[in-house]
């Protein structure tokens, strides 16, 4: 943003930037007063010893909340289990969701009932689709474990209640995941694969050699997104197993700490150290992809 | 592809169709079980012998579902309402306008996009019991537009960015003022863009499940999603299941219609802008 001396701009010119500021004021405003406000107070509330069953003891305690979380091999538990959902979901959603956009891509017939359907697992609300896949999953109830014929139940145990929290996470986000991949696909020019078709590439070979490289700035924005949107999981996990069987993830230990804990304080340094961990994996994304990230075309 | 030979037509129309059972499957089960009998929700069959609407007539006799339903449609429509219209005045401001402070507002924006909703609970929990806002519906449309704004703006200033803006300085030339050109002439151009923003934001505000289990405590403002937790069977023997299921399809069908009736909408709304960076 160039700056310019206000007696030079033109009338018209400071009647633009007062609509301009006008226009983007309510927004503004709304979106500060209910992220930038409660993360500075968070701030402050983890600085003190606030639980809400004695409001009276309540006093400034510096970092110890802090102390007390990460000396905790719950907050860790929740840690692994939240970076381990996270890799592996994203990681078979980035898998799916490019044959999901393959085949949307090139069916012909049907293309789009393909792609109506994607959207019901974007759409549906994600706790009605957590309780699908419970009752799914209750023995005596369920039709997978009817068809597998499981005895126990597997929500009652920690690696396949995980199993199952990553399936359910894998299902309802894939879709968004395939879209935004169909849309970096359409980018990929027809004429390029027809050639190196002509030239004898192979099917694996187009899709490595030329699809996938035009594709990098699509995959990172999906990719982008839904590591900084699984790490924030928590209505699967709270519909699945309410985070028994050690399942917590970090957003289920911030809501236990207020809600079961009614510890405002440590709640609040929950909040703020996961708050630090998003900032983090966004700015090294931000710095190791920058002229791909969402954003950098928004300044065009 | 108008080149593709008919083997490899057969190949993709088998994977067309299993990526169509796969998404429906987990949908097509919450049917089936909303319309079990009691003693059917005890066999482990995909689909029900006997068809029974008991589940959806009991759900709808409890307050605590009508209520809850009432919440989650006047909540999302008021979200829908408040943050469409904020978000186009600012990606006007964006797409059009010349002013400092642009890049910033985008990127900030953008922050929230992002931005870990748990960490706000905390603290909102503690400022809405402190201001009144806390199990009230105003409690939770403030949280949704914070959220949906950023997605809002950025998709609407990319549609802006396609329409035919010398129609704006024609209307200008014709004497009308910066607002006029705005509201008279370029806002009826900017409806399809609008309404793919609103669709994505009532899907937004409609799912949400982590604010308005926080939020609230009564049935004055519990949405459906959270008031799901809180279904209990007709005795205490008995498995709220059925019910559960039965609230569920009721609050999939809008979001089925919507898909059905949207779809080039929807996927041009969550696409835009996404690749042209």
């Amino acid at each position: 943003m160039s700056v310019r001396p206000a007696a030079r701009l033109t009338e018209r010119a400071r009647g633009e930037r007062r609509l301009a500021l006008l226009l983007c004021a309510p927004a503004v405003v709304v979106m500060a007063a209910v992220t930038a406000y409660p993360i500075l107070y968070a701030f402050w509330l983890s600085l003190q010893r606030y639980d809400l069953r004695f409001p009276r003891r309540s006093a400034f305690v510096g970092l110890e909340n802090y102390v007390t979380v990460v000396a905790s091999s719950r907050w860790w538990e929740a840690v692994t289990n939240t970076v381990l959902i996270t890799v592996v979901s994203v990681t078979i959603e980035l898998v799916l969701g490019m044959a999901v956009a393959l085949v949307m891509h090139r069916t012909i017939v049907g293309r789009g009932a393909v792609r109506t359907t994607v959207l019901v697992p974007y759409g549906i609300v994600t706790v009605v689709a957590a309780f699908s896949w419970r009752f799914a999953w209750t023995p005596a109830t369920g039709y997978l474990v009817g068809w597998l014929h499981i005895g126990t139940d597997p929500l009652t145990a920690h690696g396949s209640s995980l199993a199952i929290i990553i399936l359910a996470e894998v299902w309802k986000t894939t879709p968004f995941m395939s879209l935004l991949l169909l849309a970096g696909l359409a980018l990929v020019p027809e004429e390029l694969m027809e050639a190196a078709k002509v030239d004898g590439a192979t099917a694996w070979q187009r899709f490595t050699r030329i699809t996938l490289p035009l594709m990098r700035p699509a995959i990172l924005v999906a990719v982008l997104f839904r590591v900084m949107d699984a790490f924030r999981i928590f209505d699967n996990i709270f519909v699945l197993t309410g985070g028994a069987n050690k399942t917590q993830s970090v957003s289920i230990l911030g809501y236990d700490q207020l809600f079961v804990g009614l510890n405002l304080g440590l709640g609040s340094a929950v909040s703020v150290l996961i708050f630090a961990i998003i900032a983090l994996i966004g700015f090294i994304f931000i710095k190791g992809f920058g002229t791909a990230a969402p954003g950098a075309g928004a300044r065009r | 592809m108008r080149h593709a030979n008919p083997r490899e037509r057969i190949g993709w129309g088998i994977a067309g169709a299993a990526v169509i059972v796969l998404a429906l499957l987990p949908v097509a089960w919450i049917l089936s079980l909303s319309f079990k009998t009691e003693a059917a929700l005890k066999q482990s069959t995909l689909w029900p012998t006997e068809v029974t609407l008991d589940n959806y007539r009991g759900i709808f006799q409890t307050s605590l579902f009508t209520r809850a339903l009432l919440n989650s449609i006047g909540i999302a429509v008021l979200s829908t309402l408040v943050a469409v219209l904020l978000a186009s005045m600012a990606a006007y401001a964006i797409a059009r306008l010349d002013f400092p402070g642009k890049a910033l507002l985008v990127g900030a924006s953008l922050t929230i996009a992002i931005f870990p909703q748990i960490s706000l609970i905390s603290p909102i929990f503690n400022i809405w019991r402190a201001v009144h806002l806390y199990d009230t519906w105003p409690g939770l449309i403030l949280p949704y537009l914070t959220f949906s704004l950023p997605l809002a703006i950025y998709t609407l200033s990319a549609f802006f960015r396609e329409i035919p803006w010398e129609l704006e300085q024609a209307a200008q030339i014709d004497g009308a003022t910066p607002f006029q050109a705005f509201w008279k002439v370029i806002a009826p151009l900017a409806a399809p863009g609008v309404f793919t923003t609103a669709i994505l934001v009532f899907i937004f505000a409609w799912n949400d499940f982590l604010f308005s289990i926080s939020l609230t405590s009564t049935d004055s403002a519990r949405t459906v999603p959270a008031a799901l937790a809180f279904f209990t069977g007709a005795s205490q023997f008995q498995q709220p299941t059925g019910s559960i299921a039965a609230a569920a399809m009721v609050v999939t069908v809008p979001i089925i219609l919507m898909v059905l009736v949207f779809q080039r909408r929807i996927v041009a709304g969550l696409t835009a802008g996404a690749v042209k960076g």
